[in-house]
């Protein structure tokens, strides 16, 4: 009985060990890559290399749900709406619903599916093949030839990401709303242009887009350069990369929404 | 430095990001309609705001006239003094009449302003004189309660005083 709990303990003790070990890794990893980002910023190729990888090739998915979230919130919310009367107000439940919320998470989330993971697999079999070592070895940081840029470029893909996403779920909107249902043409974008504020909506979206574009982006960076580097431990790191990715995007969504919500 | 096409690529998704930026900031957020150009300030003090806020809309006859720039409080008078933001090109009379409504029975709540007859129109930084304060839905119901139940209270009585001359 005593020897189980103290296994027990043991066991709860040195997985904080080493989560504590993976913290202080992760922290000085960030480090690294903002002072080797001097160094990727002035080789800018690398970046628009990043971007195309992780930005563009992520548009098709990304524009494809936003446009079917659009046509699917405007189906529910005139379900709801009608029933007090207000069904003109639909386009007021779109546009805030996205531009507040849906849009930057929800790109976020197919952000960390599509190219977080991307990513991950990436570095990770970088690693695996010892590539990084290769480039140490010719005198060249990996952080800077190889983390930094894919950071920058997550960085710099996700608000324009999260940007599209808001408008085609607009448009989308706008095509079940309009020409389906037949609210009135007029009332959908005047009422909407009412109620959305530039500074309180857009901008804070644009701000958490921001944030879960950092978040991503580090946390695939560092799952692939801290994976094991067998096949096995590649495969874990990916999945690893999405879980933590989406539960940090749904975390910080919460406390950014409280900071933004309060007067 | 080599010219590809992953470049064009990358330039055609910033390019629609930005796009897309500008696209919500007008088309579907207020940038365009809040931006009424040149206004002039005129204030007017309320005992009763209700439900104001800043940036509400200033109507008159239903067309959005100007907005609602700050509310503060005066302690001389126990009121609360609103600033509005009216566009230069409408004049209203100098004996113009201020007062708060509500959009539908629930909505937002804005100023109304409804001209007098007054030939001198309102300068800036000019006092509103006339003003009617928000209605507060918890007065009413308690006014109207209490209407009731001295309306109830009467017959009553008128009926005791019928039973008594019987």
């Amino acid at each position: 009985m005593l020897e189980r709990l103290t296994k027990l303990l043991q066991g709860i003790g040195n997985r904080t060990i080493e989560r504590m070990w993976r913290l202080g890794a992760a922290a000085r990893f960030s480090f690294y890559t903002l002072v080797y980002s001097g160094e990727s910023l002035r080789r800018p190729w690398l970046i628009v290399r990043e971007v195309y990888f992780t930005g563009v090739m992520s548009l098709i998915i990304i524009l494809v749900s936003a446009f079917f979230v659009g046509m699917v919130l405007a189906l529910q919310g005139y379900n709801t709406l009608q029933k007090y009367g207000s069904s003109d107000a639909i386009g007021v439940l779109v546009a805030l619903s996205l531009v507040r919320e849906l849009g930057p998470v929800v790109t976020a989330l197919l952000f960390a599916g599509r190219a977080g993971t991307a990513i991950t697999a990436e570095i990770g079999l970088m690693k695996a093949t010892e590539q990084l070592s290769a480039m140490e070895m010719m005198a060249v940081s990996p952080i800077a030839r190889v983390v930094a840029p894919r950071f920058w470029a997550g960085v710099i893909s996700m608000p324009i990401l999260a940007s599209l996403f808001s408008m085609t779920g607009v448009l989308g909107g706008y095509l079940v709303a309009v020409p389906l249902i037949g609210v009135d043409d007029g009332a959908f974008w005047s009422q909407m242009q009412a109620s959305v504020d530039f500074r309180e909506d857009i901008v804070n979206g644009f701000i958490k887009s921001c944030v879960f574009g950092v978040a991503c982006t580090f946390i695939a960076l560092f799952e692939g350069y801290d994976a094991p580097p067998t096949a096995e431990g590649v495969s874990r790191a990916t999945t690893r990369t999405v879980v933590i990715s989406s539960l940090a995007v749904l975390g910080l969504d919460f406390v950014l929404t409280s900071f933004m919500l309060s007067p | 430095m080599e010219r590809t096409t992953i470049d064009l690529w990358v330039g055609i998704f910033v390019a629609a990001g930005v796009a897309a930026l500008m696209g919500l900031a007008m088309k579907v957020g207020n940038l365009t309609t809040s931006g009424i150009g040149d206004t002039y300030t005129v204030t007017a003090a309320f005992e009763n705001i209700g439900g104001l806020k800043a940036r509400a809309p200033v109507k008159s006859a239903g067309v959005v006239v100007g907005r609602v720039d700050g509310i503060q409080f005066d302690d001389k008078t126990y009121e609360a003094i609103v600033t509005l933001k009216v566009d230069k090109r409408y004049e209203f009379p100098k004996d113009t009449f201020a007062s708060i409504y509500t959009s539908g029975l629930l909505g937002e709540q804005y100023v109304g302003l409804d001209a007098g007859g007054d030939s001198v129109a309102l300068k800036n930084n000019d006092k509103i004189a006339h003003t009617q304060d928000a209605v507060v839905l918890e007065k009413m119901i308690s006014q109207f309660l209490y209407n009731k139940a001295s309306e109830t209270g009467d017959a009553k009585s008128g009926d005791k005083k019928q039973a008594e001359e019987k």
